[in-house]
């Protein structure tokens, strides 16, 4: 059975038997034999070192890459493409320097068929959002006038306002400072705890994945596939200077640098 | 900037102001505002121009005084032919440049949009472009004969290529991961072109328009200097039949001003349009 029995929405199965880019000297094979199952509301880190596949798995998720062998299930449907079903924010902001704060969060649902939200209820969101983000004070302002922090805030809103199952980022704090990156972490639990939405993020920070993740799963490349699954039942919020955290983080380092070390999933 | 660059840039400018000799207090520095600075060269010409002139070592047949150029205007205007031919000359401008510039958006935008008009038209455009385009005046003036056709057909020319190139390779160079923002929220085609694309190559669409304004003005020269009963370059050439340099140089002046005007005109409206966008 491919749909959650307790009837909340945003389950996702992931089931690719290959993908495969086309390269000077023939096919690249970028990912083989990913099978991946993810709750409703669960949140899930991918991480790996770059060329693991990673990107390219949340890709297909979003609907971005359609030529695999396989299928990626929503709540027990195929998905076909993108939707709005699907929020994705990238590591860039991608927001449109013409418009302000407002219009770029109001774009998210610039696709949604008019009679399906109406426009009262698509301000209110777009408010909302806004709020949510922490950034009432700056609806009117351009991209050009926000930090790289602020910029991911817009981006994460706008990938919300459509009310998405699921959230798809993309090392989204990976330009930012360190800092500003712990900062929006934390935001991040919180923007997740308010939405319930299944979240599934893509990292190279394996700091990052165990301070955020229910379970991390651990990436390798050449061809990318799934090398082990870590669940991490530490409760929230998390200290990253805890023994057992530490011990994590020890763990799926070990997994990724040490040739054929099994990490230990903590109790 | 972070606090330690600041402070290294204060080390610096302490640094460096030990090492700079202070200028004495005592000597009064002229401070000329820069925008001034632009101005003085043109201005002593002028003056110079105008002593050279009422001293009579400039020959006042070749060179006259820019006081009688700028009397000739004057005199012109008086009599109502620097309105008439001045509109005649803007009117020209303003069909013709209407016509390439709107021929220029849609062929630019066909073939920015769509790869397979890309790839029917470009070859043959840029082949045509690689013609100065005065080179077909003898071939227009042969089919369309010596009135306006021809005249606006040379113009409308000169400002469909800047339009047409600008807004063709715009629309080829739209920031792939925009296009994908796009294509995540499922916008229509028809929202990908106006919520995307149109912002998006607003600003080298407003580039290309104004450098075909600039042509149009450069075109409708050539066109009426060709032959022409009424407008600006007319009156050059009547200016260089009767011997009258006042009158070739108000015409320059004329055929200036109007540029610049229809150019300042054009960037204001980009201005506008571009708004609060960075750069």
């Amino acid at each position: 059975m491919l749909t959650d029995v307790s009837g909340q929405a945003g389950a996702v199965v992931i089931r690719i038997a290959k993908k495969t880019f086309a390269g000077s000297q023939g096919e690249i094979l970028a990912l083989r034999d990913i099978f991946l199952s993810i709750s409703p509301g669960e949140f899930v880190c991918m991480v790996g070192g770059s060329g693991c596949g990673k990107t390219t798995l949340l890709r297909i998720v979003a609907g971005l890459e359609t030529e695999y062998e396989g299928g990626v299930f929503l709540d027990g449907k195929k998905l076909t493409g993108t939707g709005l079903d699907r929020g994705v924010v990238f590591q860039e902001h991608r927001l449109l320097s013409w418009l302000t704060v407002h219009d770029n969060v109001g774009f998210g649902l610039a696709g949604l068929p008019r009679q399906e939200r109406s426009r009262e209820e698509r301000s209110k969101d777009i408010r909302h959002y806004i709020d949510l983000v922490g950034l009432d004070r700056f609806e009117s302002e351009y991209p050009h006038q926000l930090s790289g922090g602020m910029s991911q805030r817009v981006a994460i809103a706008r990938a919300l306002v459509g009310r998405p199952e699921v959230l798809l980022l993309d090392e989204p704090f990976a330009s930012l400072d360190a800092l500003t990156r712990m900062r929006m972490q934390q935001e991040i639990l919180r923007i997740w705890e308010a939405e319930r939405t299944t979240v599934v993020l893509v990292t190279h920070d394996i700091e990052e994945a165990v301070y955020l993740a229910d379970r991390v799963v651990i990436m390798s490349p050449q061809p990318g596939t799934i090398r082990n699954i870590l669940p991490v039942s530490l409760p929230r919020p998390r200290d990253r200077t805890d023994r057992e955290f530490v011990r994590v983080r020890k763990s799926i380092h070990d997994e990724l640098f040490v040739p054929g070390g099994t990490g230990t999933p903590c109790h | 900037m972070s606090t330690a660059e600041q402070n290294q840039r204060l080390i610096w400018k302490e640094a460096s102001a030990e090492l700079t000799p202070k200028a004495p207090d005592n000597i009064r520095r002229i401070h000329i505002p820069d925008r001034l600075l632009g101005w003085i060269i043109p201005a002593s010409v002028l003056l110079v121009w105008e002593l050279l002139a009422r001293l009579g070592m400039l020959p006042s047949n070749w060179l006259p005084a820019p006081t009688v150029v700028g009397r000739t205007i004057y005199e012109l205007a008086v009599a109502g032919d620097l309105l008439k031919h001045a509109g005649t000359t803007t009117a020209r401008v303003a069909v013709g440049f209407l016509l390439g510039a709107g021929a220029g958006t849609v062929l630019g935008g066909l073939t920015g949009y769509l790869p397979m008009a890309r790839k029917l038209f470009d070859p043959s455009l840029q082949a045509l472009r690689s013609v100065p385009s005065i080179a077909w005046i003898p071939l227009f003036l042969l089919w369309l004969g010596i009135q306006e056709t021809s005249k606006i057909t040379l113009i409308a020319l000169g400002a469909f290529f800047p339009v047409y190139l600008n807004l063709s390779v715009a629309i080829l160079h739209v920031d792939a991961k925009l296009l994908e923002v796009g294509k995540l929220y499922r916008l229509s085609s028809f929202q990908m072109v106006r919520r995307l694309i149109l912002p998006a190559v607003l600003p080298e669409y407003i580039v290309g328009l104004r450098s075909g304004l600039g042509l149009a003005w450069m075109f409708v020269v050539a066109a009426e200097l060709l032959g022409a009963s009424s407008g600006i370059g007319y009156l050059m050439v009547d200016g260089e039949m009767t011997g009258r340099a006042s009158i070739i140089l108000a015409s320059v002046i004329l055929f200036a001003t109007l540029g610049k005007a229809t150019d300042w005109m054009m960037s204001a409206v980009g201005r506008k349009l571009l708004g609060h966008r960075a750069r």
